[in-house]
């Protein structure tokens, strides 16, 4: 029902939907924006566990102790075998730990695996900095493989100053092993190669 | 041609080219706004038994515990027969793959009750239905600013439920056909190939990106048509509080529903072109799709319920015969719960270990939207206080859900705490609490719009006895049903399961004999559409008295097929 109208009229109009498919390729772009706004803002945060890495250890040491617990974990279906080699350490704020987690493939098989790790409380991960981590790069294992894999970290004595934290002695570091993206891709034309 | 030309200053049209109720094309090539929004309101029916039939099969098989119903309706393939009648696996063997079938049939049955109930029942209703149908009357427009539009929307509607039908059949997780991973989607059970890799997945996604562009089409023809075409004098603050709904409806639409179009590509890609969003192992992280999900999911959720606050005004407006009280606070009231919607996000998620501090303000953020429905509720009541009340069976609709969305918003309050709802979550409080303010605040105002305009679209009047037949079986009957939910939910039970222990049973088959009493409801519903149709007991251009004052009972019943050629002039006096 156009007819009637003045051009006026309809450039008003054709103005209005202008704008809002305007706002609607905004909100697209904003959802698309999001993943990496949401790793920046783990990163930043902390938020989820998301620890930090950091270059240097650093220089002071804070009186105030935590204990580190550690936590392996694999994803369904790898088969690896994954266990940290001490159960805990305590250590003080600003000092800097070392601790080792073994990993093995049970499978006679070449496995690529990629780790995914946080800590809990969640809030205390801004403050967990990694200065060497197995977990920065990929691992591929040799079918049978046993090996030792270091983490060196400390937990930041600007821990002390927060009173979101002033009650945590204790924070768990998890990690859990998935099958790398590219590996997974390559067992799975594995497998329909043998069943072929 | 078949209009009624009894009364209203309409009947000076004489040139009403109305085409014929039998010639295709009047529909499939519409741009007419009223037929369109005939159309809408029959897909929204259709969809809505459809929708109401799975949670009646859902019903039927939590009445007993045990996995009882289902496994008699899985049909076992003809290898699998074959090989029972050879001896090569036993009848233990098939029964197994009876419960396993059932229990992947269940899940898809509560996913689809849920998408179907959302997507093509409630919003083709509520915004494609009475919002095409009433607001260019009420603010005095010919039609809609793009018909041609108009029609696109509607007809991109049937190829969605299309596609999300057919998902049900096509093979999902396994060999089971159908996707059950909940309305929701969140990954891994959406993307991950060892729970849903089949095609059914897909086409659910493409399902929802298509209502989802219809919806899109219908946001932009009503914010333009809103904005541009009211009627002289009609300013917006002389605007009808449907037509508001309405407005503030679209604009979360279109605000929202880019990012679930959004979400749901992250996921398509994730499943078929190898993109990591939602894959821990390639770096990306499946609570961010619960973000995004919630962007859109809550705002979604007062999409389906503020045309029916723009319905339920009117109606108490027209049975008190009073203005409603505190017309600018109502508006106003809408266009806050509309903002606030955005973000209170996650709060649907406050399980995923979001830190204090964030739960701390989702908390406080959610409780904060009682204040304006708040408003609301106390703004009905002080309409129809000292009002000339009539209760007829619109009002009875609208009362019933004034009464049942508080009762909804109350537990709503409750799971709003994040303490609480840790316990709660995904419990049938959750479940009770929602079906309280849609299945029975959404639903409620959608048959008290029906009750209350049928006699203006269709030019009939229902028959009274029958009608408010249907809104007491249907008030006692959801009641049955969702009521004990909350008893089930307090004591621990989740949703989303086929079968529960035996301490559960008594409301559970409570809750399903409150399912067959609203599905009498729904029969006589039926029966009241045949009626009206049958009995052809006219209308009149305002069945409703002085009490009526929007510019559609201006007009005869039903409307002439054109209206407002010439457009009518509002008066500074005030409208509503």
């Amino acid at each position: 029902m156009s007819n009637g109208l003045d051009p006026a009229k309809q450039r008003r109009m054709a103005m209005t939907a202008a704008v809002c498919v305007a706002v609607f390729v905004g909100m697209i772009g904003l959802a698309f924006a999001a993943p990496p706004l949401y790793r920046a803002f783990c990163r930043v945060t902390g938020y989820g566990g998301q620890t930090q890495v950091a270059t240097a250890a650093p220089a002071q040491v804070s009186s105030r102790q935590v204990e580190v617990r550690f936590d392996a974990n694999v994803a369904p279906g790898l088969p690896l075998a994954f266990e940290p080699v001490q159960r805990a350490e305590t250590l003080h704020l600003g000092q800097s730990g070392l601790a080792f987690f073994r990993v093995r493939n049970l499978s006679s098989q070449p496995v690529t695996t990629v780790a995914t790790f946080n800590v809990v409380p969640h809030k205390t991960g801004q403050y967990f900095q990694k200065l060497e981590c197995f977990c920065f790069q990929d691992q591929t294992l040799a079918p049978g493989e046993t090996r030792e894999m270091p983490v060196v970290y400390f937990v930041d004595s600007a821990l002390e100053a927060d009173p979101n934290t002033e009650e945590v002695r204790s924070i768990t570091l998890s990690y859990t092993f998935f099958r790398s993206v590219d590996d997974a891709a390559d067992a799975a034309e594995r497998a329909a190669a043998n069943g072929s | 041609m078949a209009t009624s030309t009894d009364a209203g200053a309409e009947s000076v049209h004489h040139d009403d080219h109305r085409p014929s109720f039998y010639d295709w094309k009047r529909w499939a090539y519409s741009t007419n706004h009223k037929d369109i929004g005939t159309m809408y309101l029959v897909f929204a029916i259709i969809a809505g038994i459809i929708g109401a039939v799975l949670s009646g099969i859902i019903r039927w098989e939590l009445a007993e515990p045990g996995v009882t119903i289902l496994p008699h309706l899985v049909h076992v393939p003809d290898a699998m027969q074959a090989q029972l009648a050879s001896g090569e696996i036993t009848q233990a063997a098939v029964d197994a793959y009876r419960i396993d079938a059932a229990k992947h049939h269940y899940n898809v049955m509560v996913t689809m009750h849920g998408l179907i109930m959302i997507f093509f029942m409630v919003m083709p209703a509520m915004i494609g239905g009475f919002g095409n149908w009433f607001v260019p009357l009420m603010i005095g427009a010919p039609d809609m600013a793009f018909p041609r539009m108009n029609n696109i929307s509607f007809w991109l509607l049937p190829a969605s439920f299309a596609l999300a039908t057919i998902s049900m059949l096509v093979p999902g997780n396994g060999q089971f056909p159908g996707f059950g991973g909940g309305w929701t989607l969140y990954p891994p059970l959406s993307t991950s190939a060892t729970h849903h890799g089949g095609a059914s997945m897909d086409l659910l996604i493409l399902s929802l990106h298509i209502a989802g562009a219809s919806s899109i089409l219908g946001a932009i023809n009503f914010i333009t048509t809103i904005f541009n075409m009211r009627a002289p004098g009609m300013t917006l603050h002389r605007m009808p509080l449907f037509v508001w709904s309405i407005l503030v409806t679209v604009w979360l639409l279109l605000l929202s529903l880019p990012v679930l179009a959004g979400a749901l590509t992250m996921l398509l890609t994730d499943r078929n072109f190898g993109t990591q969003f939602f894959e821990p192992a390639g770096g990306g992280d499946p609570v961010m799709y619960q973000h995004l999900f919630w962007f859109f999911g809550h705002p979604e959720v007062y999409i389906l319920i503020l045309p029916g606050f723009g319905i339920v005004s009117q109606i108490v407006s027209t049975f008190s015969r009073k203005p409603v009280f505190g017309y600018l606070g109502m508006a106003y009231a809408m266009v806050s719960i509309g903002f606030i919607g955005f973000i209170v996000w996650a709060h649907h998620m406050y399980t995923v270990g979001m830190g204090f501090d964030l739960e701390a303000y989702f908390v406080a953020a959610t409780m904060i939207i009682a204040v304006p429905t708040g408003i609301k509720i106390f703004s009905w009541i002080a309409t129809m206080w000292g009002g000339s009340l009539e209760f007829k069976v619109p009002m009875l609709w609208a009362i019933g859900f004034i009464f049942l969305f508080t009762v909804g918003g109350v537990t709503g309050v409750v799971l709003a705490n994040s303490g609480i709802d840790t316990a709660l979550h995904d419990t049938y409080y959750v479940v009770a609490h929602f079906h309280y303010v849609l299945s029975l605040g959404a639903v409620f105002t959608i048959f008290a719009g029906f009750y209350y305009w049928i006699p203006k679209m269709s030019g009939y009047r229902y028959n009274g006895f029958l009608a408010g037949l249907h809104f007491w079986i249907t008030f006692i009957g959801v009641n049955v049903i969702f009521f004990p939910q909350h008893f089930l939910g307090l004591q621990g039970m989740p949703r989303r399961y086929i079968d529960y222990p035996d301490a559960f049973r008594f409301w559970n088959h409570i809750s399903s004999i409150g399912y067959a009493i609203t599905f009498v409801g729904l029969i006589v519903f039926i029966i009241v559409l045949f009626d009206l149709f049958l009995a052809r007991r006219r209308a009149g251009a305002n069945p409703w008295g002085q009490g009526a004052t929007t510019l559609e009972w201006t007009l005869s019943s039903p409307p002439p097929f054109h209206q407002f050629s010439e457009l009518p002039v509002i008066k500074p006096d005030p409208h509503h």
